[in-house]
Formats: C-alpha cells, structure tokens, sequence
C-alpha cells in the first residue's frame, strides 16, 4: 500500500513537471505577436455585409480605403496618393497610387474600387448590404440601392456617381457637399474588393490592407500575417495578429494577466466591472481610459402622455445627478453628459463640444420641481402617473435603478424597472412601445451630423416620435452647405431645439473606453470613437 | 427484434417532426428579428433583406418552405453569419463538444464505475466514505464553480495550464476535469448502490460457494448486472456532454455548439436555432435508441419475441 502511494506521489509530481513545462513554454510569445479579444465570431468579413464593431475590426488590418487615419486621426493617404476636390465640394477624383497591389499580387485599381461600391449599393446582391446608406452620399446611391417603392429609382448602375475614368483615376460624385466625404472613404463600407474574391474562409480571401487572411477557425480564432505585397509594408512591424474569440470578460482578464492576451478591454473585449475598478483604484500603470464619441442616454416616448409635455421632460432631466452617477455607479470614467453631440468630434477648428457648449440646462431640484407640477398642470393631471423605464441585460440595470431613485427623491415619483432581452427591448424602442428607455449612440463618422440627423422626422432611427420642422430645415441646411462654420451653426441651433427647448431624450455620460495594455505593447492607436489601428503596432520587449 | 427497433425508429421520426415544428412557430412568436440592432438599418434596406431570406412571406408558406427543404436535409445558410451555412457552423462546432465531450465520457465511467465499486466493496469504511463525500461535493457543487475554481488555481496562480484556448492537448484537460465532475459523482453514487444490492443477492454467493475467485465473481457477475444503471444514464448523459456546455465553453472559451446554440436564440437566427435544435434532439434520440440496444446485450432479462417486450 505505502509503495503504491509512493508511486502515485511521484508519478503526480512527475506529470505535474511536464505540463507546467509545456504550459510554460506555450504562453511564452515569439516577437512581433499581437494577440487581442474579439469575443466573438465576427459575422462577416464581407465588406458588403459587415456592419458591427468585431467585423470592422478584422477588416481595417486586412484592408485599406482610399485614404486612411493617421496616429493623429487625420485624413492620410492610402490607396490614393492624392485627391482633387472640385469648388462645390461635390467631385473627387482620387489619384491611386501605383504600388496598391491586392494580396495576391495584382495591382489594386479604380475598378476595384467601382465594383466594390456598386456591389455594395446593388439592391439584387445576395443577401442585401446592411450597411449600403453609408454610400448613399454618392450620387445615386440611394436611388440605386432602393427598387421597390421608390419612383426615383434608378436601375441602370452606370448613373450612379462613382466611375473609374482609367486604372488609377477614380471620379466620385456626390448628392451634395459633404466636408467629411474623406472620412466615409476611409470607412470600410468604402473598402475595395477584388471581383473574384471569397470571404467565407482564409482559402481565396484577397485583401489589399496591411496584412492578409492566414487563418479563421470559426468561433475560436483568427490569425492575420503581413501582406507582402503592400505598398507601405516597411511601416508593418508585426508579424503576427492573432484574435481569440472568447466570451467571458473574467476569462479575457486571465488571459491577460497571464500573458495570453496583449491587449484586454475595448473596442471588442471587455475588463469586468469589478476588475476595473480595482484598477482603476491602485492606479495600475497597464490601464488607459479615453473619452470616445458616444453618448448614453435615455429616451422619452414624446408621443405619450405624459412625456409629450416638453416640462415633464425637463423635470426629470433635472432631477437628477449626472456626477455621481459616473462617479458611484458606473465608475469608468465617464464623463456627464448635457448635450446630445459627444465630446471627441470635430467642429469648425478644434472640437465641437468646445466649441459648442453643452449648457442647455443645470442639474436643479427644485426648479425640476416646479417644472413637474406646470408640466404636469398642463397635462390635466394631479400626480405623474406610475411609469417603467426599460432596459437590457448588462451595467444598465444598477445605473436605472440609480436614477429611479434620484427621481423618487426628489420628485416623488415611482417608476417601474423593465428589464428586457436585447431583441424585445429593440422591438418596443422601435415601435414605441415605452415610456422611458436606454438608448446610446455612437459615431459612425467624425462630424456631429452622425448625431443631429438621427432625430429627424424621416429618421428610421428616430424612436421618441420627435418631429419639429425647424429642426428638419436646420438638419437639411446642414446638408446643402459645404461652409463648416455654417454647418456647424445650423446644427448647433438644431441640437439647441433637441435638447435646450424640448428635452426630447434625456443625455446621462459620454462614454469611456477603457483597456489593458501590456506596457511592451507600442504605437496602436485609439481613434475619437475607440476603434483600435493596430496595424502600425511595434512589440518592444 | 427488427419489429421492435423498428417501431422506435418510426417513433424517432414522428418525434422529431412535431419538435421540428413547434420550435418554428414558438420561434417565430418571439418579439424580434434577425435584423433588429441598436442602429437600425433603413427599413427600404431591411425590407429587401427580409424579402431575400423570404421572411416576408406568410407564416405557413416560411413553415412548408423550410419542411420541404429540411427534408431534403438542407439546412440553409446562417442569417447571422451570412457565407456560412447551417450545416458547416454545427459540423465544426460540434467536432469540439463532441471531442471534449468524449473525453469526459470515458474519464467519467472509468473514474465513476471503479470508485463506485470500491466503495460498495469497503461499505461503511474509510473509502467509501471518502468517496461518497466526495461524490456529493461533486453533485452539488455546479461545474462552472469548479471550472472556475481549478481556471483561477492552476492557470492563474500556478500557471501550469493556459486560461483558455486549445492550441495544444494539454489545454483539453482543464474542461475536461469540468465537465466530468458531475457523471463521476453521480456514476460512481449509482454503480455503489446496486453493487451493494447485487453483492448480496443469492447468485453471488452462489458464485461464492462454487469457489471462484473474488475477482471473478467481481468482475463477471457483479459488475455485469451492477453497471446496468449506468447504462442507462450513459445514453442521455453522452447526448448532453458532446453537444456541448454552454457554461465550461464560455470560460474556457472553447468554440464548441452549446455557445452557438445560445447566441443562435439571443440573435433570432432562425436557420441556426432549427437546425441545432433539429441536431440536439437528433443526438438525444440516437443516444437513447442505442441505450435500447444495449440494454438487450446487457441484461440479458430482456428478450424480445412476437413484438411484445417484456422487461
């Protein structure tokens, strides 16, 4: 019996050498590695089909638009060299570089380009791009990529405003003068894609970008190695990018602190609140927190009594305590928000949110009182009727149950916390079927239109039932022009109207991003609105 | 026999095709689509999405539509992830659960089947005590506690596995020992309780009293009858474990079917939800109607003739 123990004993400790050798060597990384959380698969890697952050992510390594961000999130260029802008701001005729070649070998052309948008646009592709209105800039596009019900259809793609004139000279026509066009282009909807090319699986995948396609293990992993064929290929330093897709943000953060992972938390992982909050408590030195150019906030369903009453509104924005909901309750470092357009996005010559002030209303309790009682004098009623404020799954729920509280302090009110399943949650926002719910917006590109023209009358993402004409008329005097000081005028009186004088929804916090970054992990970018450049990445161990 | 077989066969089918269609239509009655996200897409493009997968067809019409074509075994292509098709994303996923899975399966009758009988053969001493301790802790302590607990202590602190990820064999081992826990326990509670019935029943001593040795009387008469139970739980037990579990995949972040099967429902992607549930219950039967076949090598009580089962 004493032997057998003894065997057993010496065999554990035998077997526990080996595997803590192998775990070892395993977890050591070789140079130039970069390996980061995607959480999960993305859904395509299309770029027709792609419209969420996962997907985007993958794609800005393995492709490169017409023109690209630099580390100072200015306009660079990438496939075009250079670009000409015609006097009304409606024309660009981009310049392609000579050396742009497709992964495998082949140059890179307007014709690629072409193909690409109008593939996008076609309403027959198989299935239907998502994400086409972020072409509908282009001359045409809109009118192309809409067939049925539509008298302005256009069915003949030749009219739509995007031609390459030879292999190297792209002309892009525009419905009107739209200042950040540059910035649609470096979007990748605006990518260009190879006619023959498959995005499946790593097997026939072509790409233009810095790297290519080496592997995709669904639902596991996907690895990116240097395209030896791009044009600016000394500026790569990795050689590896490897992405896991892995659920848990408790495993993603063992993962990190093992050294598994080189980068933990935003644009596509996440740090687990409690974990955050240690961090950010012992200062640790790995962790960056960044405003980014999003804004949360809660919707009214102006179409309901008694939120149609703009005082209502108002009472219960001011209500409440925007400071120490970031500081208590999200603890991320958010900051408060009381406008509507997010800090980090550009105006006429520095931010707008400088610019513009977002001092369209104070925290103030007892006027918020007052403003209850006119609102609710005028809605014929006595008491605010008992209401839910809905929500999903995930931080929501502690910062509702904040606010409810707020309110029942200090206005006496009561209201009844929803939780529901994201798509339930969606459905009801979307055919108001709510009295008050969470909402958050984030920028699709840097300019504070990608705010202000959600809440116009024909918005199909305008779920709080607003409609106000001045504000439809400033929204479209925006448009017509290619002035920034007069666009950015317009649309700052148009977010005075939004939140100023109607309080059509309710700002909380701009959002944070927050991430780990091991210290030996040099040059990545986080842009305005958290998308993560990895591409320039050096490791420097 | 073939009649009996048969006749579960049939079964099997009938099953299958009620399921197939209360799974559609109960899909359908949720709020929501496979489309609906936080940025709405514009409803010209959305309706012309939803025309192309033919979700704008009346409901009947969805419904025959997908019959005909699962019966030509065609599962259709995924709404969420749109160059994959059904077929393809359960193939490779299931080749992960099913791997672990297998693992632990065997892990599990080995490790269970001979605690078990240690403890009814040393009843009321020191192992078996140990072991039904043990085993207790092992039913009531749910895996993704111990999943989490032997993540922290071996990769975390000891380093010794990687957290998650399987790039090498050795990561196999942290969910394997997680998903097995639980059938351990629970094998090793049903192999004792009718080893100790049967070590007391009068063919064991009369094995006893013709003189054969412990280990044969063990192995050949004790253990034949005592493991039958087993059997039986091993059916659905082996359909549970290969396809997957939600909770040991998401921490060990492991691309196994039971994520998909739960992201497929959260997504409304209704091709993938049909087509797991389609699977899972495909597994299920199989995994049962084989339990059925077993059972009539096993015990040998049961003998079929003329249709009639007699148990």
């Amino acid at each position: 019996m004493k032997k057998k123990l003894l065997l057993l004993v010496s065999l554990t400790l035998v077997l526990t050498g080996i595997l803590s050798a192998c775990g070892k060597s395993g977890s050591g990384t070789s140079d130039q590695t970069f390996r980061m959380n995607l959480t999960t698969e993305p859904p395509s890697l299309d770029v027709a089909q792609a419209q969420d952050q996962v997907s985007f992510t993958v794609l800005s390594g393995l492709f490169e638009g017409l023109v690209r961000m630099d580390a100072k999130g200015e306009i660079a260029p990438g496939v075009a060299e250079k670009w000409d802008v015609s006097d009304d701001g409606k024309k660009y005729t981009f310049h392609l570089r000579d050396n742009a070649k497709w992964s495998n070998g082949d140059p890179v052309t307007a014709q690629d380009f072409e193909y690409s948008w109008k593939r996008t646009l076609d309403p027959k592709l198989n299935p239907p791009a998502p994400y086409a209105y972020q072409l509908y800039y282009v001359k045409n596009g809109q009118n192309y990529n809409i067939a049925t019900d539509n008298p302005d259809h256009v069915s003949d793609p030749s009219q739509v405003g995007v031609k390459a004139l030879d292999d190297k000279t792209l002309e892009v026509d525009l419905e009107n003068p739209t200042p950040y066009f540059l910035n649609i282009a470096a979007f990748f909807t605006a990518y260009p894609v190879k006619k023959d090319a498959k995005f499946g699986e790593a097997e026939g995948y072509i790409s233009n970008g810095p790297f290519k396609l080496k592997s995709w293990k669904h639902g596991d992993s996907i690895e990116l190695v240097p395209n030896e064929n791009y044009w600016d290929k000394d500026s790569i330093k990795l050689k590896d990018v490897k992405f896991l897709m892995v659920k848990d943000p408790n495993t993603e953060f063992s993962m990190y602190k093992t050294g598994q992972l080189d980068w933990s938390g935003l644009p596509t992982g996440s740090i687990p609140p409690a974990q955050l909050d240690k961090l950010r408590q012992e200062n640790n030195k790995e962790l960056s927190i960044k405003g980014i150019a999003s804004t949360y906030f809660y919707n009214f369903n102006n179409t309901k009594k008694p939120f149609d009453n703009a005082k209502v509104r108002e009472a219960l924005s001011m209500a409440i305590n925007r400071q120490d909901i970031v500081d208590k309750v999200t603890k991320a470092g958010q900051t408060p928000a009381y406008g509507f357009v997010s800090t980090g996005i550009h105006g006429v010559n520095g931010e707008y949110r400088s610019e513009v002030k977002d001092d369209y209303f104070k925290e103030d309790v007892a006027k918020a009182k007052e403003l209850l009682a006119e609102g609710l004098k005028e809605e014929g009623m006595t008491k605010m009727p008992e209401f839910s404020l809905s929500f999903n799954e995930g931080p929501h729920k502690t910062i509702a149950e904040a606010i409810a509280n707020m309110w029942k302090e200090n206005l006496g009110i009561d209201v009844k916390l929803e939780l529901q399943e994201w798509k339930v949650f969606l459905k009801n926002r979307q055919s108001l079927n709510y009295d008050v719910a969470r909402a958050g917006w984030g920028a699709d590109y840097n300019d504070p239109m990608t705010f202000i023209d959600l809440y116009t009358s024909k918005s199909g993402n305008n779920d709080i039932g607003f409609k106000n004409p001045e504000y439809d008329a400033l929204v479209k005097e925006a448009y017509s022009t290619a002035d920034q000081q007069k666009r950015v005028d317009a649309m700052a009186k148009a977010e005075q109207i939004l939140i100023g004088d109607n309080m059509a929804v309710m700002p909380i916090y701009y959002y944070s991003s927050n991430q780990l970054v091991k210290p030996y992990v040099k040059n990545y970018v986080v842009d305005y609105s958290g998308n993560l450049d990895y591409t320039r990445i050096s490791i420097e161990k | 026999m073939v009649r009996y077989l048969g006749g579960k066969l049939i079964n099997i089918v009938f099953s299958l095709l009620i399921l197939a269609t209360a799974t559609f239509f109960l899909m359908k009655a949720v709020p929501g689509d496979p489309f609906t996200q936080e940025k709405a897409i514009p409803p010209e493009i959305k309706a012309n999405i939803m025309a192309h997968y033919g979700l704008d067809k009346p409901i009947g019409e969805q419904y025959l539509i997908y019959m005909k074509k699962l019966v030509q075994f065609d599962l259709g292509l995924s709404m969420k992830s749109q160059d994959r098709t059904v077929t393809s994303i359960i193939s490779q996923s299931f080749g992960t659960s099913a791997k672990i899975g297998a693992f632990a399966i065997v892990i599990s009758v080995i490790i269970g089947v001979y605690l078990g009988m240690m403890a009814a053969l040393r009843h009321r001493k020191l192992v078996d005590n140990t072991a039904m301790f043990l085993a207790v802790i092992g039913i009531s302590v749910p895996n993704f506690v111990i999943g989490s607990m032997i993540q922290y202590f071996l990769s975390v602190k000891l380093q010794i596995f990687h957290v998650a990820g399987l790039e090498s064999p050795i990561d196999y081992v942290l969910p394997t020992i997680a998903l097995s826990t639980l059938p351990i326990a629970f094998i090793a509670r049903l192999t004792r309780s009718t080893m100790l019935e049967v070590l007391t029943s009068d063919y064991i001593r009369t094995a006893k009293a013709k003189g054969l040795t412990p280990r044969a009387i063990l192995w050949q008469h004790g253990l034949r009858n005592g493991i039958l139970p087993v059997v039986t739980y091993l059916g659905p037990m082996t359909a549970n474990i290969i396809t997957g579990s939600v909770v040991v995949e998401q921490i060990f972040g492991l691309p196994g079917l039971g994520a998909y099967f739960v992201d497929s429902v959260m997504n409304r992607d209704y091709t993938l939800i049909m087509g797991i549930t389609i699977f899972y219950a495909v597994i299920l039967m199989a995994a049962r109607f084989i339990t059925d076949v077993l059972y009539i090598f096993v015990d040998p009580r049961i003998k079929l003739s003329g249709g009639v089962v007699k148990s």
